[in-house]
């Protein structure tokens, strides 16, 4: 595999891979030196057009971890305020030699676009409103920890799935993996034509809550009220905000997740996120492992290199 | 001098004949058997037809000659059959006063193909104030857009209608409702939902055509609907025009020929605007030109240079280019008679842009000597490094299709000679 554009380009046997992986560079990062020398030599650029707390500074770790180099790159500071454009942009730092270019931006198919104009692989660090598969990965590896396994699983995915790229990929890795997904947003909030998504649909967060392993929250912004979505952010926390009475009424095993950054006491309530079945933290550092193995898979080309007990 | 095509198959609004043409001085002098002349064309194995119109071509100029300038579009429009296009007013600045159109004319003056040129139906085509559409009619100008907007306001669009009528001059309308459309970038359904590309929904173009004919019907003006593309918007121009209000609409070649699925590459050379719908109404565009609901091919030909074509899909202006492929997309996607194709890129649309008898004539001694021959059965390969247009930015890079203008004659004069241009 040369990039990681979306979650479709691993498939479920490429999940399961990575997963694996990712058990050992867990096991990696809890070493009084957290450190492999597996990808010496490498370099690994970060193209982030969009600002990101959790994802850039989980790549760039995961990348020091493998021993490549990091080469940065903030927007802020660069040609991109003077107007150079995407694809000069790649051009330029790729004429460095990167063996791989991690992107997020604020377009969809940017990543899918960028493959097309460098000789480098690249890992989609999350698109618009499309993908954002290591995301994916290491919330399948954080329901796998801490369940066991996806397959068979009950998934709520509640919040603002149409403009949500963690959705999008979430629908896909959960259901390749075998969860039964169940998607919950006022209408205005999901996207179109979403009865051709292999997923059920609610209205209600009530109707599903008893019933469910999972309950994924997903992030709700302010700007949704202007376009007419929503009435306002008191009316959604009403309907689907995952309260402490409505989390209460979850299986005492349900995980709590959400993919951060959360709006406290507008998707899930304060206590709610306190409590030990939420899994907020944890998601975050099994990102640094599960970018670990996504970096390994893509840019350790020779099989004999690689861990023992690690891949297939 | 005089030219002679010799050995083709003439197809004009009268019909079919094997015949030999000559024309001398502009004109057709003769038209059958074994006839000779200065100049001999051959056209054995191809159609004889009257030139092509496209009432719909971005041209650019003045304002985006990087992209494409009235004289390479013009090229482009040669090598495709055309003898006539009609320029859209959407350039910088806009047409929509008598200076520019008199500039565009003037340039238009030097191109190998007639020119003639829309205007605005608004000032700087905001949708906010009439433009002068008197001042402009009386350099010619016949058809009125705010192409690439559609005029949001009804109020405007009755008195804009209202006093289009009086001066004997058509509107086009680019149908899309603002509020619906904003902020999407392809068509709104299952791709766009899969790829996270904001969409426009279908319902967009389709009240906007519903409120045309409801204010046509109302002033007894005539509207003329641009590039439709959902079944829903064929079907009303079908049911008002058996109703007698008097409708004209076109259909652009990529509606026919391609679906919303090609924006999965993430390629913004499928962008465009009335966007690419899914497979269903691409058939009722097919459907349309068939029976007749639609009128006439355009090509909504619409250059933009490759820097902007490179951009991320939600960045990149939308529009394709059309002129040199329309013809063959027409001959190898639609399954339709050569005289009606014919009709759809000829005398058709040039009964809308009120050029008739000058573009689309029935080919007869005394007749304009606007002409186009072409090999129907031709396959080849569109290469976009091999278009006369500065553009690049085809949607139909390496496919291969069937029919190929050879030759392409304007005012009598042999333009394009066995797929060469001759300046």
């Amino acid at each position: 595999m040369k990039h990681l554009l979306s979650i479709n380009d691993l498939g479920a046997e490429g999940i399961d891979e990575v997963c694996r992986l990712a058990d050992h560079f867990t096991e990696v990062s809890q070493r009084p030196i957290p450190k492999v020398p597996a990808l010496r030599g490498k370099t690994v650029a970060m193209l982030f057009y969009e600002d990101s707390t959790r994802t850039r500074l989980s790549f760039e770790v995961a990348a020091r971890r493998l021993s490549a180099d990091v080469m940065g790159f903030s927007v802020s500071a660069s040609s991109v305020n003077k107007g150079e454009s995407v694809r000069d942009t790649v051009a330029t730092v790729s004429a460095m030699g990167p063996d791989a270019i991690v992107v997020r931006h604020r377009s969809a198919g940017v990543p899918q676009q960028t493959a097309a104009w460098t000789h480098a692989s690249v890992i989609n660090a999350g698109d618009g409103w499309h993908e954002h598969p290591t995301q994916a990965l290491l919330d399948c590896y954080t329901i796998r920890d801490r369940l066991g396994s996806v397959a068979g699983r009950r998934i709520v995915i509640v919040g603002d799935i149409k403009h949500s790229r963690v959705a999008r990929s979430c629908v896909m890795a959960f259901t390749a993996l075998g969860a039964k997904v169940t998607l919950v947003a006022p209408p205005t909030l999901l996207p179109p034509e979403v009865g051709s998504w292999p997923v059920d649909i609610s209205f209600s967060l009530d109707a599903v809550l008893s019933d469910c392993d999972v309950v994924y929250g997903l992030r709700v912004q302010k700007e949704r009220q202007s376009e007419a979505l929503l009435p306002s952010l008191r009316e959604y926390t009403a309907q689907w905000g995952l309260t402490v009475a409505r989390a209460a009424r979850l299986h005492p095993d349900a995980l709590v997740m959400h993919p951060g950054p959360v709006n406290r006491g507008v998707e899930i309530a304060p206590e709610v996120l306190d409590q030990p079945n939420a899994t907020l933290n944890e998601q975050v550092r099994h990102g640094v492992a599960v970018r670990m193995a996504v970096l390994y898979l893509l840019l350790a080309a020779d099989p004999d290199l690689r861990p023992e007990g690690a891949g297939t | 001098m005089s030219t002679v095509i010799k050995g083709g198959l003439v197809i004009d609004q009268t019909g079919e004949r094997n015949a030999d043409v000559v024309v001398e001085d502009g004109r057709v002098v003769a038209v059958g058997p074994d006839l000779s002349g200065d100049e001999v064309l051959d056209a054995s194995g191809c159609v004889v037809a009257p030139g092509f119109v496209d009432i719909h071509a971005h041209l650019r100029q003045p304002g985006a000659e990087e992209a494409e300038t009235i004289e390479t579009g013009s090229w482009a429009a040669v090598r495709g059959g055309y003898s006539a296009v009609v320029a859209m007013p959407n350039t910088n600045p806009p047409i929509d006063c008598a200076a520019v159109v008199q500039e565009v004319l003037a340039l238009g003056r030097l191109a190998p193909c007639d020119v003639y040129t829309s205007g605005a139906i608004t000032v700087g085509r905001k949708g906010e104030q009439l433009a002068p559409m008197a001042e402009m009619a009386a350099l010619g100008v016949r058809l009125f857009t705010d192409d690439g907007r559609g005029v949001q306001e009804a109020g405007l669009m009755r008195r804009a209608m209202e006093y289009a009528a009086g001066l004997g001059v058509v509107l086009a309308q680019h149908c899309e409702v603002d509020s619906l459309a904003v902020g999407g970038h392809m068509h709104e359904g299952e791709w766009s939902s899969r790829l996270g590309i904001p969409g426009v929904p279908a319902e967009a173009e389709e009240l906007m055509v519903m409120r045309d004919i409801a204010l046509s019907r109302f002033t007894g003006a005539p509207i003329h609907f641009q590039h439709l593309s959902t079944r829903g918007s064929i079907a009303m121009v079908r049911a008002a025009r058996e109703a007698g209000v008097e409708v004209t609409a076109e259909a652009a070649t990529h509606h026919f020929t391609l679906t919303d699925e090609a924006c999965a590459s993430y390629d913004p050379v499928f962008k465009v605007n009335p966007p690419l719908r899914p497979a269903d109404d691409r058939d009722a565009v097919r459907e349309g030109l068939s029976d007749g609901a639609v009128d006439a091919i355009a090509t909504d030909h619409a250059p933009h240079s490759p820097d902007t074509k490179e951009m991320p899909f939600d960045q990149a202006p939308p529009g394709m280019l059309g002129l040199e492929t329309a013809l063959a997309l027409a001959l190898t996607e639609l399954n339709l008679p050569l005289a009606e194709v014919v009709g759809l890129l000829s005398w058709q649309p040039a009964a809308i842009a009120g050029l008739k008898g000058v573009h689309g004539a029935p080919i007869a001694p005394g007749g304009s000597a606007n002409l186009c021959v072409f090999d129907p059965n031709e396959t080849w390969t569109v290469d976009p490094a091999a278009l006369a247009s500065r553009s690049r930015n085809t949607p139909y890079a390496g496919r291969q299709v069937r029919g190929r203008v050879r030759h392409t004659i304007v005012g009598g004069r042999p333009v394009l000679v066995d797929q060469e241009m001759r300046p």
